[in-house]
């Protein structure tokens, strides 16, 4: 299984630290803060009419859940269609099988040089890393991507990779890592040093690697959304173009893809439309004069097929990726996209890292809520966020009877959670809750010796003043109003 | 059996687990994305300018007599040098017949040949491209490209400025309205774009940035075909 390390900077190893690191870091703190505080109200702007919004979202989780009800016949129905558009399908379990198929495909073409649009799919399978140490030249071609590279760093938001950096830190970096540059933190000066730069590479590259938003059974196309151009420029240039995508991005008519692209756009950034919208259908034909001549889509399980097989836990595959309950959520602005250690921050990351990492290594995420219920509110597609999060905390904690016959385990690494310590508590805790008489004999206990307990219970008193036991219950009160 | 089969086996064996009924489009309301983007002919021109124009595209309305007049003069105005066209177009043999008649002009380069034969002129000697379209959209301010051999992909993306042509008369109401319309299911191109605005991005610090890696300028000349029509 592949392992998702945090980020160079963000380094540190338990969940707890990485937490801990980032709420003491006021800067981050202040940048995550504005970012998302803007991104949330370019979000409400443009999504005028509330009518139009709750409307749109039930037609949106409409035609997702309908994809997901007939998926496994929408891939076959992809698939065909692709391969009859002259599109080469392959399948991967793992991100180990999907970076050994994209491999292949550049060692048959004897290429050297690869050029990438946006893909978080590419991510999750950690594609660069694995084409470097093969020697071939893997470059990001999204800005945002494409600085975090630079500095050896992992995406911190799905939407805007590098929304963590700062002006000054990009000029830093262009500085230290593109020959003749100067340091100079006007963002146009550095965009546009960014854009030469890619151009070149853009220009050189043999194949292009990209994700896809919608893949559309009915017709056969790959939808990609985006305002640089990059991810036209990386599926047209190249002779050969590679799109990675996980099994669930499927819908089943084109018509489903103007209200799906309509939600994502205005969910995810607060705009109407993006700059760009493509809709790829086949490698170049007879007689046209661009665009690759060879297009391959890589479809990825990854832990996806295990979400699926539980009603509850299905919906997490609705997902279009838009980031907004990213942006609208209090833990992420507090803690930014590194502490969570996962390709997928957020809530979504939350509910989405268990299938693909196993719930070994992502036992601490479903607690990581307040369960406040902003991301199921603002989500495009209607997914029950912390419905799933709350089924999350019991399955982490549902010892794993894997040993036993007959037993399925729910989720990979299931009960990674489960302590007998806290399992014993909880379950004294029920005793007493239930019996009148240990009731009673407990708060006697409490109001009278409350006090001497210790000021820092740890661990949950670390961050916290501990309530302190009245010195008489609520029952002894009422009784004595009633004498 | 093969990694496909395992994973089709594995989401089918689901489905039956969980007892999953397949949903039907027939079922589904779809009204919400049409009844907010209704719009007369007119209302289609002036909310797809204001759209774009909001998004950083330059929109001028032009004739079907003048409009290689006015791109001359903006080419000029711009200090272009050179100009990308479809030259076995309609619109590119009005050009060319039009820009024939002045002393100077803009080079014209044709795009009739395969990329590999003019990339690095296309990259790093080529001012900017004039494309048709296939329609607007005006609830989202788009422009329709239905890349073509005479119009191939890249002229819409490489050059730093892209003069567009979009008349009047193709103007949608919105995506969804267009697409059925037009029946797009029953045939789309090698490549269909949905144009909205120069090349952007906002990855630093969300401050918006134009030109990132396609056009940093896009001009929208509507030719006003309504009465004609």
């Amino acid at each position: 299984m592949t392992e998702i390390i945090a980020s160079s900077t963000t380094n540190t190893s338990t969940f707890a630290q990485r937490t801990t690191d980032a709420v003491n870091d006021p800067e981050l703190r202040k940048n995550f803060r504005a970012a998302m505080d803007f991104l949330i109200e370019k979000r409400q702007s443009v999504f005028d009419s509330d009518d139009e919004l709750q409307r749109l979202r039930r037609l949106g989780n409409r035609i997702r859940s309908r994809a997901l009800s007939k998926l496994p016949q929408l891939l076959q129905q992809l698939e065909t269609n692709l391969t009859n558009n002259g599109i080469k399908v392959h399948w991967a379990e793992t991100p180990e099988q999907a970076n050994a198929i994209i491999y292949q495909i550049i060692e048959q073409k004897n290429a050297s040089k690869v050029v990438k649009g946006k893909s978080m799919v590419s991510e999750e399978v950690e594609m660069n890393d694995y084409l470097i140490e093969r020697n071939i030249e893997c470059v990001e071609s999204d800005m945002g991507e494409y600085i975090i590279q630079l500095d050896n760093e992992k995406p911190s938001h799905i939407i805007m990779p590098a929304i963590h950096k700062t002006a000054e830190d990009v000029a830093h970096l262009f500085k230290k890592h593109i020959p003749g540059t100067e340091y100079n933190e006007d963002v146009d000066f550095l965009i546009q040093t960014g854009r030469k730069v890619l151009r070149k590479i853009f220009y050189e590259a043999d194949i292009g690697v990209s994700g896809v938003n919608f893949a559309v059974a009915e017709t056969g196309t790959l939808c990609l959304v985006e305002n640089e151009g990059n991810g036209r420029m990386s599926t047209t240039v190249p002779d050969v173009h590679i799109a990675i995508t996980g099994i669930e991005k499927v819908v089943e008519l084109l018509s489903d893809v103007p209200p799906l692209y309509s939600l994502l756009t205005r969910s995810a950034t607060g705009q109407e439309v993006t700059t760009y919208f493509n809709m790829i259908s086949s490698p170049r034909k007879e007689g046209e004069h661009d665009g690759p001549r060879e297009v391959h889509l890589v479809l990825l399980d990854n832990g996806r097929s295990q979400a699926y097989a539980d009603t509850q836990l299905r919906d997490t595959l609705n997902c279009i990726r838009c980031g907004a309950c990213i942006n609208h959520c209090p833990v992420y602005t507090r803690v930014g996209g590194h502490a969570y250690g996962t390709v997928y921050p957020g809530p979504i990351g939350k509910i989405l890292s268990p299938h693909l990492l196993g719930m070994e290594e992502t036992k601490d995420l479903p607690g990581a809520s307040s369960l406040c219920g902003a991301c199921g509110e603002v989500c495009p597609v209607k997914i029950p966020i912390p419905d799933i999060l709350l089924r999350l905390r019991q399955e982490s904690v549902h010892p794993d009877r894997s040993g036993q016959s007959e037993y399925k385990p729910t989720l990979k690494g299931q009960g990674a959670k489960y302590s007998s310590k806290e399992h014993s508590l909880w379950r004294t805790w029920a005793m007493v809750y239930s019996s009148p008489r240990m009731y009673a004999f407990i708060s006697f206990l409490a109001t009278r010796f409350g006090r001497l307990m210790p000021r820092r219970l740890t661990p949950w008193g670390k961050a916290r003043t501990l309530p302190q036991p009245a010195r008489k219950s609520l029952h002894q009160m009422v009784k004595e109003r009633q004498a | 059996m093969s990694i496909r089969d395992q994973i089709l086996g594995r989401l089918d064996a689901a489905l039956k687990n969980t007892n999953c009924q397949p949903l039907y489009a027939e079922h589904e309301d779809r009204s919400v994305v049409t009844e907010y983007y209704q719009y007369t002919p007119e209302q289609r021109v002036e909310r797809l300018t204001k759209m774009m124009q909001a998004s950083h595209s330059e929109v001028h309305q032009v004739s079907e007599k003048n409009w290689p007049a006015k791109l001359l003069d903006l080419m000029q105005a711009k200090q272009l040098n050179n100009l990308v066209i479809g030259d076995n177009t309609p619109h590119g043999q009005q050009l060319t017949n039009h820009w024939k008649e002045f002393d100077e002009t803009p080079d014209l380069k044709s795009c009739q040949r395969d990329i590999e034969q003019w990339k690095d002129e296309l990259f790093h000697n080529t001012d900017a491209a004039l494309t048709g379209s296939r329609g607007g959209i005006a609830a989202t301010g788009s422009i329709i490209v239905w890349p073509t051999p005479e119009e191939p992909r890249l002229i819409s993306l490489v050059p730093p400025v892209h003069f567009i042509l979009l008349r009047a008369s193709t103007i949608h109401n919105s995506f969804a309205e267009v697409m059925a319309l037009e029946k797009w299911q029953q045939g789309l191109p090698t490549n269909a774009l949905l144009i909205s605005g120069p090349s952007k991005t906002a990855d630093i610090q969300l401050t918006l940035a134009y030109g990132a890696h396609g056009p940093r300028e896009l001009i929208v000349l509507i030719v006003n075909d309504m009465e004609t029509r």
